[in-house]
């Protein structure tokens, strides 16, 4: 029997542009609000982790923080990187190697698309030299496909943008805070079709911190603790559609957030129908829409039917992106999921404020998913 | 100047009137690949052996690239000189879906299933000013209609 984790605080950096302020400076911010959150000091932190893809050494934030001489240990999992720091420093409670662990997230992007050197994805060269090498169009090709099987339509991925923007208008810490028409999401840029420039989310800067302890100890540090009930990450399956593949395989497989969902489904003993806040990986608007089925938050198909009738607003039966999502957030990659682990204690604590999710809301889940086929699934609950 | 360069080797042969796409196919359990890899990817068997890929199949998905993408690695035409172009997996009956460059880009004109065809078409120039070609399926029927 491992011991139970509970989150003792939570901190952020606002996501969005900040010229001039360095990685580190924002790393430290939302450790600094994680640490009064719980009431700690630096010094009550026994072991960290930290995740980003831009800054080598996210463990440099010591320097501001304080050389304490504990164990800090530097993560980078692709889009999935935060939910690896937080698992990771979850582990560690549950192994009793510490009483509190800390999980950092902290990430300051050029803008545009990402890009890498095709080799270091198990691609070959010629891939990125004809173009094949970005991930905007296969998730283009994905929820194309996906729209194709299940009958979703283009209003629906429009739907979903509109209300992740409407939801960051609600959000002091989004980077996009401008509501934003369905016909306006629809009539900008087409990308990948059918993805236009609205439904994208944007690489950005930010900073998230998740102060995790054992559970005995929770009651000392949070006014209202909320639990880790479960953690996984899990990669890709032969036969799985990912990105950058140059080609697959007849035989298909479910993508790697099915197996971290339903592990974690299991590792906490909840059912999809007990959540009642998600945060879902909306890299796009299609991938909401697809997350939320491989989430097993809704059958294929009965998204076009769900989003139309507003279950996933703030006040909808399924709230999902309550604090705007990545659309509205951007996505600092390192960050990106200590964000939705931020929003869903606000939300479990009831004091979301304006975007407060009504029902006093007891079980949040969390998935992240990207490059080259890795997703992690978080839930938490009263 | 001779004829144009493969954007790769080991890709497809060429030159041929009748080009086909180079796979690899599995001895121990019997996975195609393109391209031809090192080992198999699901069983762990190597070498692959050599086997060339059928030239027709059916549209299973696609989306339009509507934007240069990162330069680089991409070192197609950028600028005023990029043309939007689509791209998508072709299911090869019997063997695997590839992923390739579409010559037809009109979403209006692209439907899931229907048949295409192997094509080697001109990708750019390069440093040393020799043309460039590399793979891409057309729709079999050019004259289709939405």
């Amino acid at each position: 029997m491992s011991t139970d984790v509970a989150i003792a605080g939570v901190g952020l950096h606002p996501f969005g542009r900040f010229p001039g302020v360095p990685a580190l400076q924002m790393a430290a911010d939302a450790v600094r609000a994680a640490l009064a959150d719980a009431g700690m000091v630096w010094g009550d932190v026994q072991v960290a982790f930290a995740g980003s893809y831009e800054v080598d050494n996210p463990d440099a934030v010591v320097s501001l923080l304080g050389l304490t001489g504990i164990p800090f240990t530097d993560v980078y999992n692709g889009c999935a990187t935060a939910a690896s720091a937080l698992d990771m420093a979850a582990n560690m409670i549950r192994l009793g190697a510490a009483d509190v662990a800390l999980a950092l997230g902290v990430d300051k992007h050029e803008r545009g698309a990402f890009s890498a050197d095709p080799l270091e994805y198990g691609c070959p060269s010629w891939y990125g030299t004809v173009g094949h090498f970005i991930t905007t169009k296969f998730f283009g090709m994905k929820i194309n496909r996906y729209m194709h099987d299940h009958g979703i339509s283009m209003e629906t991925l429009a739907r979903v943008a509109a209300k992740n923007y409407r939801n960051g208008v609600l959000n002091p810490n989004a980077f996009r805070r401008k509501a934003l028409s369905e016909e306006e999401i629809l009539a900008s840029p087409m990308l990948n079709y059918p993805l236009t420039q609205y439904m994208f989310c944007s690489p950005d800067e930010g900073a998230a911190a998740v102060l995790l302890c054992k559970a005995e100890l929770a009651s000392q540090y949070a006014a209202r603790p909320i639990y880790l009930r479960a953690s996984t990450v899990r990669t890709r399956r032969f036969g799985a559609f990912e990105v950058h593949s140059p080609w697959l395989p007849l035989e298909s497989a479910d993508g790697p957030t099915v197996h971290a969902s339903r592990a974690a489904y299991e590792m906490a003993g909840v059912e999809p129908t007990d959540v009642d806040v998600a945060q879902l990986q909306d890299t796009d608007a299609g991938a909401e829409v697809i997350h939320m089925a491989e989430n097993g938050l809704c059958a294929d198909g009965e998204q076009e039917a769900l989003v139309a009738d507003g279950a996933t607003e703030i006040g909808g039966r399924l709230p999902v992106n309550t604090d705007g999502g990545l659309i509205a957030n951007g996505e600092p990659i390192g960050a990106s999921g200590l964000r939705q682990i931020h929003e869903l204690v606000l939300q479990l604590r009831g004091t979301a404020g304006d975007r407060q999710v009504p029902g006093e809301p007891t079980v949040g889940y969390a998935q992240l998913y990207g490059a080259p086929g890795t997703a992690g699934v978080s839930i938490v609950s009263t | 100047m001779g004829a144009p360069a493969p954007v790769a080797d080991g890709l497809f042969v060429w030159p041929s009137d009748e080009p086909r796409l180079i796979g690899g196919r599995c001895p121990a359990c019997g996975t195609t690949t393109f391209p031809r890899q090192a080992g198999c990817p699901r069983c762990g068997a190597q070498p692959l052996e050599e086997r060339l890929l059928s030239p027709r199949g059916r549209l299973w998905a696609w989306t339009t690239q509507e934007f240069p993408p990162p330069s680089p690695p991409y070192a197609g035409a950028r600028g005023p000189d990029f043309r939007p172009f689509a791209v998508g997996y072709v299911e090869l009956p019997g063997e695997l879906r590839v992923e390739a460059r579409l010559t037809e880009h009109r979403p209006e004109r692209l439907r899931i299933g229907m048949e295409m065809e192997l094509a080697v078409v001109p990708f750019g120039t390069d440093d040393a000013g020799q043309e460039v070609v590399t793979f891409a399926f057309r729709p079999v029927d050019e004259a289709v209609s939405p």
